[in-house]
């Protein structure tokens, strides 16, 4: 069985602006763009607040908790890579600070729904560490 | 109270059969052939063509679209442009072409979009958020996108698969009217739908458009000029246009999209209510696009689709408010940015009363959408026939 760090599959296309999330996630964290001048959470990175156009944004590591918006069981793959480890489940993560993240999603031997709770999970995929996520053990699906 | 002035109105209409592979035709060849059928169907000579706009061609052309064409044709045009909002593309140029035409910058607008479909497309030059921060965790193309709005207003609403199933046998049954269209003499029921295989859940392959090579083609002129050509002119009596977003993380709803206020700003300025509308001429990249603008559409409440499908007796020609009667891009086949293309030019079919066997008993006004990217481009555009 292929597992996720076998694959050979397009990485990110990381930009400077983008490094601190992506290198975060190479040493297991999830860390992203807040505002302080409105206090909004921002992902993905920008130069300048997108809410509020201010030019406050400073990095900072979040909590990792988050709700399963929606999500797609995978059968055929939109990239060849992937093909190894389909069937696999994509979904939109809805961070507990605001953003949406979209990720793989880890979900063991459970079938996920929407409202799921969700717990940040970094882990190797082809040839680096990717911010990914996991059904939270134990912890019932959220309104 | 009807929008009493309209400006412009669509004299000519061109569409190439869809074909699955070109074998080797460029997309210059395709637009050509099908700009000549839209000027013979609209009785207008090259020359008299003096606006230009066109829809990004991948692969072929990626800069200097509208000169590239313009040169190609033989055409010096007064306006020209490239209309680059995905599936939106095509009813974009309708009401810009209207725009430019009431800003006395031209008089007749070509509009035409297409594409080949040679070797398989190279993979996505992107080098964008959209690829930086979906691609990697697994989530290339737009049936991931689709699936995850699916998913959400299933979750939200309750809605069953056999009610999104139905609008993939409904676009296969109007699609046996039509012989242009890719799955003509290939019905499919509710049932065969929910047996083709899972793509991504749950969106199961029928629910999905067929790619193919093709191309569309609309002249757009004054209301004067097009009273002067050989069919029923057809009115544009108003437009709504609405971006959200790229990618589907970033959306601000996932169960309602803009189209919304797009369709409701153009039946504003239309001045009619969407029950009054003869032909619904829907945007249908996925069985759910449709499932959510009937709702987006104020046609019933948010996850009663199914029900009002049920109610409207189907899809055909002869339910209460057909829609689309080519077979929808579910049907047609999908010739890439240009199927949306495809939803303007079967409504000026109805409206002239052109539709042979798949006509609209007294069709006079359509509601024509546009969609692109991830449920985030939109484009209304309400059609009416010349008293």
């Amino acid at each position: 069985m292929t597992v996720l760090s076998d694959l050979k599959v397009p990485g990110p296309t990381v930009t400077q602006l983008s490094d601190p999330f992506w290198s975060a996630a190479e040493a297991g964290r999830l860390h992203i763009q807040c505002c302080q001048a409105c206090g909004r959470h921002v992902f993905y990175p920008r130069p300048i607040c997108p809410h509020c156009w201010a030019d406050a944004l400073v990095w900072g590591d979040v909590s990792g908790m988050a709700r399963l918006k929606s999500f797609s069981t995978i059968w055929k793959p939109g990239h060849p890579g992937w093909r190894p480890v389909a069937p696999y489940v994509v979904g939109l993560a809805q961070l507990a600070e605001g953003p949406v993240m979209l990720s793989h999603i880890l979900t063991g031997d459970r079938a996920p729904q929407v409202g799921n709770s969700l717990r940040f999970a970094p882990t190797q995929v082809g040839a680096r560490m990717l911010p990914l996520f996991e059904l939270s053990q134990g912890t019932e699906t959220q309104p | 109270m009807r929008h009493l002035h309209p400006r412009a109105a669509i004299r000519g209409i061109g569409e190439l059969k869809p074909q699955r592979r070109t074998e080797g035709v460029s997309t210059m060849e395709l637009l050509m052939q099908v700009s000549a059928e839209a000027m013979a169907d609209a009785g207008i000579a090259p020359d008299e063509i003096d606006g230009l706009l066109v829809g990004p061609q991948v692969g072929e052309t990626p800069q200097h679209v509208p000169a590239t064409v313009a040169e190609y044709f033989g055409m010096m045009p007064d306006m020209a442009n490239l209309v680059d909002l995905g599936g939106a593309s095509g009813p974009g140029m309708i009401w810009r072409a209207a725009a430019a035409i009431a800003a006395g910058q031209c008089e007749t607008v070509l509009c035409v979009i297409g594409n080949h479909r040679n070797d398989p497309p190279p993979r996505s030059p992107n080098r964008n958020p959209a690829r930086e921060f979906d691609t990697p965790f697994g989530a290339s193309g737009a049936n991931t996108s689709y699936a995850l709005l699916m998913q959400a207003h299933m979750a939200a609403h309750g809605c069953r698969p056999e009610d999104y199933a139905a609008i993939a046998a409904g676009s296969r049954g109007n699609a046996q009217l039509n012989p242009m269209a890719i799955f003509h003499g290939a019905p499919a029921s509710v049932e065969d739908v929910l047996a083709s295989p899972l793509v991504a859940a749950p969106l199961h392959l029928f629910e999905i458009v067929m790619p193919v090579a093709g191309a569309e083609a609309v002249i757009v002129t004054t209301a004067e000029k097009a009273h002067a050509g050989p069919h029923r002119p057809v009115q544009l009596w108003g437009a709504g246009e609405k971006v959200t977003h790229r990618a589907v993380s970033q959306a601000p709803s996932i169960t309602s999209g803009p189209l919304k206020p797009a369709i409701a700003r153009a039946l504003g300025q239309a001045g009619i209510a969407v029950q009054d509308i003869d032909f619904l001429s829907l945007y249908d990249c996925y069985t759910i696009m449709v499932a959510a603008t009937i709702e987006d559409a104020g046609l019933c409440p948010p996850g009663d689709f199914g029900r009002w499908l049920a109610d409207n007796g189907g899809m055909g020609p002869e339910a209460r408010q057909p829609i689309n009667t080519h077979g929808g891009q579910l049907g047609f086949g999908q010739p890439d940015l240009a199927g949306g293309m495809t939803h303007v030019v079967e409504a000026v079919r109805q409206i002239r009363g052109s539709g042979g066997a798949r006509q609209i008993p007294n069709c006079d006004t359509a509601l024509i959408t546009g969609n692109g990217a991830t449920m985030s481009e939109a484009v209304a555009l309400v059609l009416g026939g010349a008293a």
